[in-house]
């Protein structure tokens, strides 16, 4: 009776611990969405409560205006151009080529493997410089094509993924398909393909969080203001000596990292068991 | 991980792969296979032609030149690299920026998540909800919205200002003080621990319970399961998580071209955005592309020493 008691004290304790825990980690964000309710006036005063004295819900609209005449919805429509097509070059191209490194024997696949295995680990900032210098030379500075065309040759993180949830998939079922007469293209597309879903699904929401979140391809190719995509577009409009109307850019900060969010709790599941049980990157 | 043999399917003894003589006698058959293989990885091999070893060989070129944009290419030998290692104090700057963010950050983000997987592990009830809130500030932590909430958190008249005058406590400017600004970006750092959590949370599962039981009985408590069972059989996932994080946090750039862009007195001044401001700012391509190497070189130092060393503490329990 008494160990009983004590278990559910130790529970109840644990349990206040982690709230208390989970709420302060949880505060910065808080305190970004309920600043963007705030009047500009009061952002900073108090600025550690969360709750707005008047609720500034016009911080949205004046924000939208975004800024030299080009509102939020072109740089939406920007980011959503750039994210939806990569996301569907990288993921396609990186189902094929897991298909190929999963179940095709071919000469000199262990090479192109490691070869993979290395480009994984390789940072972009490594070939930064030389594929600037590379794309400025076919004319493509302002344009999409260096952030969008390097995806249609698969990326190696999701050829990894895809790959592993290939190898779940038994053998037995290609070679009945090659038996009843498939070859490697149709049993690719007709038993591959329709159960490897789920990974492409985890491949497609990494890929729009990265697409999304990119700052850096679109802060050196891009020139334009018309065509920049959202990350970049609110860098200059929350710029430390520009800014006066804080509310205004705290509501932008918050639309920004809106689909992120959504797609994170329309997906969390996916998300967090493609991290699991792939065991890679954040 | 690092095995490329697809399963059951080795009948095919192993060889160096790229010796095997291309024809076989009796290999006509697979002669499609070879074929198809190389069908479906194409798109890959042109990609890693084209974007990244083509890139790799170019930028080793452009680090002996002093290649500026629109310029001639002037091959210039070691200039670079002797340039960087003796005259430029501002490259010695950053590296010992980077090297104390990331060895601050990397070891802090880690530790906190390990321990917060660890507790989360121990509870039963509404644990999915804890982890998706706990994931959170990863999620969208990648997001330049994110840096410029920080900026104003930590900004002088922001919430964490707010917070120590309001229980009492001096102010400060963290910003702007040379000697705190790196610390707010290593909290930023730490902050997102939420995909190292996942991992070791999913690694702290795949240890059998019969292993806490038995040493229970025996009387272990819990701070010596901790280091004797815990630590030992999640070394494999320890191991994974501090090369990705520590490549990770060399190649930092966002948050200190967005919190603090480098200053004050450059001591937010990390590796990338140096590297990003002498080649975008300045068109000091050849030089810019020595530091990458530089760069890469201490990165490839740093994997090599922990995959070496990790013979000694990564236990592989199969």
């Amino acid at each position: 009776m008494d160990t009983q008691r004590k278990k559910r004290i130790k529970k109840i304790v644990q349990h206040i611990l982690m709230i208390i825990f989970t709420l302060i980690m949880l505060y910065p964000l808080a305190w970004m969405v309920m600043s963007s309710f705030k009047q500009s006036s009061d952002v900073f005063v108090d600025a550690h409560s969360l709750i707005p004295k008047v609720w500034a819900f016009e911080n949205f609209s004046e924000g939208w205006q975004g800024f030299g005449g080009i509102t939020f919805t072109t740089f939406f429509k920007n980011s959503f151009v750039i994210t939806v097509i990569s996301t569907i070059g990288s993921v396609i191209s990186s189902t094929f080529i897991a298909y190929g490194f999963a179940r095709i024997k071919f000469t000199g696949k262990k090479m192109w493997f490691v070869l993979m295995m290395l480009t994984l680990m390789l940072p972009y900032e490594m070939v930064m410089i030389p594929q600037y210098v590379m794309f400025s030379g076919f004319g493509w500075i302002d344009t999409y094509l260096p952030l969008i065309l390097p995806t249609f040759f698969g990326v190696p993180f999701f050829i990894f993924l895809i790959m592993q949830f290939i190898r779940t998939i038994p053998t037995e079922l290609d070679q009945a398909a090659k038996i009843d007469g498939c070859n490697t293209f149709s049993i690719f597309f007709r038993i591959i393909v329709p159960l490897v879903v789920p990974a492409m699904m985890t491949a497609a929401i990494f890929s729009f969080y990265w697409r999304w979140d990119d700052f850096m391809g679109p802060l050196i190719y891009l020139v334009t203001p018309e065509k920049y995509p959202v990350s970049l577009a609110l860098k200059l409009f929350s710029d430390p000596s520009a800014v006066t109307n804080w509310g205004a850019m705290f509501a932008m900060t918050t639309v920004s990292i809106l689909p992120v969010f959504l797609i994170f709790f329309i997906f969390q599941r996916y998300i967090v068991d493609g991290i699991s049980t792939s065991g890679l990157k954040s | 991980m690092a095995q490329n043999q697809t399963g059951k399917e080795t009948v095919v003894p192993v060889k160096p792969p790229f010796k095997k003589p291309f024809k076989r006698p009796k290999r006509l058959r697979t002669g499609y296979e070879e074929l198809s293989g190389y069908a479906f990885i194409s798109p890959f091999i042109i990609g890693l032609v084209a974007f990244t070893l083509y890139p790799i060989v170019y930028s080793l070129y452009l680090s002996f030149t002093n290649y500026g944009m629109g310029g001639e290419y002037e091959w210039i030998g070691l200039a670079n690299y002797e340039r960087m290692f003796t005259t430029d104090d501002t490259w010695r700057q950053s590296l010992k920026v980077t090297f104390l963010y990331a060895g601050t950050a990397v070891p802090l983000r880690l530790v906190f998540a390990l321990m917060v997987a660890v507790a989360l592990n121990k509870i039963v009830e509404a644990v999915g909800l804890y982890r998706t809130m706990l994931y959170l500030p990863s999620v969208v932590g990648g997001s330049i919205g994110i840096s410029i909430m920080w900026r104003q958190l930590f900004g002088n008249d922001g919430a964490f200002n707010s917070v120590l005058a309001s229980i009492g406590l001096p102010t400060h400017s963290w910003l702007g003080d040379p000697g705190t600004a790196i610390w707010t970006l290593v909290a930023l750092y730490g902050w997102q621990f939420g995909s190292s959590m996942l991992i070791f949370l999913a690694g702290l599962r795949n240890i059998p319970k019969t292993f806490y039981e038995a040493s229970a009985v025996d009387g272990a408590k819990p701070w010596q399961q901790f280091f004797k069972i815990t630590i030992p059989l999640l070394t494999p996932v320890i191991l994974f998580n501090t090369i990705m994080q520590t490549i990770q946090g060399f190649m930092a750039f966002t948050p200190s071209f967005i919190v603090t862009n480098g200053g004050p007195m450059n001591s937010t001044l990390l590796y990338v955005l140096y590297m990003y401001r002498r080649a975008f700012e300045f068109f000091d391509m050849g030089y810019a592309s020595a530091m990458a190497w530089v760069m890469l070189i201490i990165i490839a130092i740093f994997t090599a020493v922990i995959f070496k060393s990790s013979d000694k503490w990564v236990h592989y329990n199969d």
